[in-house]
């Protein structure tokens, strides 16, 4: 796993390496209620210890709740949560010991970039002295020393963020929550906090569970990725997993772009089965569970996963899906090209390749290679 | 395109000709009828002297009505100040449904004359008015409770107009606070109470600030509730005013008042900014 290595190494040297607490973080049939509307439903979820955890859903999934009754700013309406195997339901927010970031960074505008650091440990019972080299240590952490002067409103967005985050480590919290940390910054801006997060939550080791709606946050930055969607878990693993062995149509739509298609199942053939496409076509596909002859199923495919070539130099190869179609509409994005090429029968695929040497053209006959392993065949 | 430095007066000069117009000239107008001269026969004379002045200060009586004037401003501040800002925060804190209905209910007053809201306190705390007619009629007292043509009748007929205007302002800059703020200071350790005290109430001050200005700037010119709801001692400023002008006529003598009560409360005011100033009060709570 990518986060807390870097960090358990050290313990190891200094013999304080101990097993890590596979359910550091533990929801136990947590159910959250509003009026009528069931924000999220009874679900049960471990985060291991040190890790990264992202929840990853459209807006009004859960997550945010999920997260916001853990911070203990909303109460479940039925179910417990654990941290370090101790109930905590009944435990005031501020006695949780959780470092919370927020969308709109949260910073006290009253208060000194200082002050607002050393807020918590204001709270904590720390000397003067202590505190003063907590807060120093802190924002040299997040890579802004010698700012405690200022106020909040004379910083940039991004420095704010990691304003708040240096507030948010220097007391030692328990668990790290982030609530979107990144949706308010610039698109470029935001790279680059992705990245400092990711390094910080790996130095620290420090348990984080991190709210998004964005994939690609999801997918660079987790340990674990859990999808939601209206109050349900759809599924749980790591990003390699979600993104290649999404579980339903919601998940694979959700993460990347995906093409869908509806096939019918014919045969199975060494672990993979054949599916009829619409238009009578045979097309070989790697199950998402076990599927019956004659059952109606959905292939999908990312547009990543699929290849291009030319028609006229199209040569079979034996044990590839080929398709074959017209190049209907193209965006040029640098590196790469993303492509609508239009099937016989009307349907739509979206391809994104690589240029070779030189990117198709509207009206260009072509066909798509794509490995049956690369063709999911999931429950309708 | 060409900058058109003219265009945000044109935008401005309905405004700026009303202010001209019916703020300015009759300013000007009272400041110059202020140095005039009343001549026994009821006369006002054109002149250049500061009798009127003189006449102000020549003995305590005027003097007196003006520290009043400014101690019950100071009381109503303060009672609309506690009186307010509960409200103010409920709106602020509720998610209530209700909450449009209520703040509409906060604004009803406006709807009715200030003259009959006034009036209506007599029927309330008068002599045979609603509160003394029950406590009469279960023998509670034996005699009437002399609640009107007091202070306390005056500073409840001042509460009763200004304050909306208070809790509209805290309201307005408690609305402004982004409730994550108080989130994060109970993440990070506060208690709600301490998350108030920390957060909340420093950036309500703005509107606090605002909110007792103008209470205390209204309260130091109106004279409808010491007129109506006051006695003898209970006159105000502004009824000193009144009286010159409307009731003897004595326009020099009426200005001259006048503009000692503009004075002051400029000097106030800008003191006021000066000291207790939105960047002030941030200042000084971010060094505790």
């Amino acid at each position: 796993m990518a986060a807390g290595g870097l960090f358990h190494k050290n313990w190891e040297i200094i013999g304080l390496t101990h097993a890590k607490d596979p359910a550091f973080v533990r929801f136990q049939g947590i159910e959250k209620r509003f009026g009528d509307l069931v924000a999220v439903q009874p679900m049960d979820l471990d985060i291991p210890e040190g890790s990264f955890v992202t929840l990853l859903g459209p807006s009004g999934c859960g997550k945010t709740t999920l997260l916001r009754m853990l911070a203990g700013l909303e109460p479940p309406t039925r179910g417990d949560i654990f941290i370090k195997g101790k109930r905590i339901n009944d435990t005031p927010i501020h006695k949780r010991n959780l470092g919370m970031i927020f969308q709109n960074y949260a910073l006290f505008p009253h208060k000194t970039i200082f002050d607002n650091v050393a807020f918590g440990l204001k709270y904590r019972d720390v000397s003067k002295a202590v505190m003063k080299e907590k807060v120093e240590k802190a924002l040299e952490t997040v890579r802004l020393p010698g700012v405690g002067n200022r106020m909040p409103s004379q910083l940039s967005g991004g420095q704010q963020q990691r304003i708040a985050l240096a507030r948010a480590i220097v007391i030692e919290p328990d668990v790290l929550l982030m609530d979107e940390p990144l949706s308010a910054l610039d698109e470029n801006l935001r790279e680059d906090m992705r990245r400092e997060i990711d390094n910080l939550q790996m130095e620290l080791g420090v348990t984080t569970i991190f709210v998004t709606h964005d994939q690609r946050e999801a997918l660079s930055m987790s340990d674990k990725v859990v999808v939601m969607k209206d109050g349900f878990i759809q599924q749980e693993g790591e990003p390699e997993e979600v993104y290649n062995n999404s579980v339903n149509h919601f998940v694979a739509d959700f993460l990347g772009h995906s093409n869908f298609l509806s096939a019918r199942v014919k045969t199975r053939k060494n672990g993979n089965y054949e599916a009829e496409l619409a238009d009578g076509s045979i097309c070989i596909a790697s199950p998402v569970g076990e599927f019956d002859v004659g059952e109606k199923a959905e292939i999908v495919i990312r547009a990543q996963k699929m290849t291009l070539g030319y028609k006229k130099d199209y040569e079979k190869e034996a044990g590839m899906n080929d398709f074959f179609g017209t190049i209907k509409d193209r965006s040029y994005m640098g590196g790469e090209v993303s492509y609508f090429v239009e099937l016989p029968d009307g349907q739509l695929l979206h391809v994104i390749n690589f240029v070779k040497r030189s990117p198709y053209r509207r009206g260009d006959e072509v066909f798509i290679r794509v490995d049956p392993f690369h063709c999911r065949l999931l429950k309708l | 395109m060409k900058e058109k430095p003219w265009k945000p007066w044109l935008l401005l000069s309905p405004s700026l000709t009303a202010v001209f117009l019916l703020l300015i000239v009759p300013v000007c107008f009272v400041v110059v009828y202020s140095f005039w001269l009343r001549a026994p026969s009821g006369m006002d004379i054109p002149a250049f002297q500061f009798g009127n002045y003189a006449k102000f200060f020549a003995d305590s009586f005027y003097p007196v009505i003006l520290l009043n004037t400014i101690r019950v401003a100071l009381e109503t501040v303060f009672i609309c100040l506690i009186m307010g800002y509960i409200p103010a925060y409920f709106f602020y804190r509720t998610e209530s449904r209700l909450k449009p209905f209520l703040m509409i209910l906060v604004m009803l007053p406006f709807w009715i004359s200030f003259i009959i809201r006034t009036l209506s306190w007599i029927n309330i705390l008068g002599d045979s008015g609603l509160i003394n007619h029950l406590l009469l009629k279960y023998s509670l007292i034996s005699t009437p409770l002399p609640m009107l043509y007091n202070e306390g009748a005056v500073i409840m007929g001042l509460i009763q107009y200004l304050l909306p205007f208070m809790i509209l302002n805290i309201y307005v800059s408690l609305d402004g606070i982004d409730k994550s703020l108080t989130e994060a200071a109970q993440s990070l350790g506060c208690t709600e109470w301490q998350a108030f005290r920390e957060v909340t109430l420093p950036l309500s001050l703005p509107g606090v600030s605002a909110g007792c200005l103008l209470v205390f700037v209204l309260t130091c010119g109106t004279y409808l509730p010491p007129m109506i709801l006051g006695g003898p001692n209970n006159e105000m400023i502004a009824n000193l005013i009144f009286k010159r002008v409307i009731g003897t006529l004595d326009w020099p003598f009426g200005s001259a008042i006048s503009v000692i009560l503009l004075l002051l409360l400029v000097i106030i005011v800008y003191t006021y900014n000066r000291y207790m100033g939105i960047n002030q009060i941030f200042k000084s709570l971010s060094k505790g």
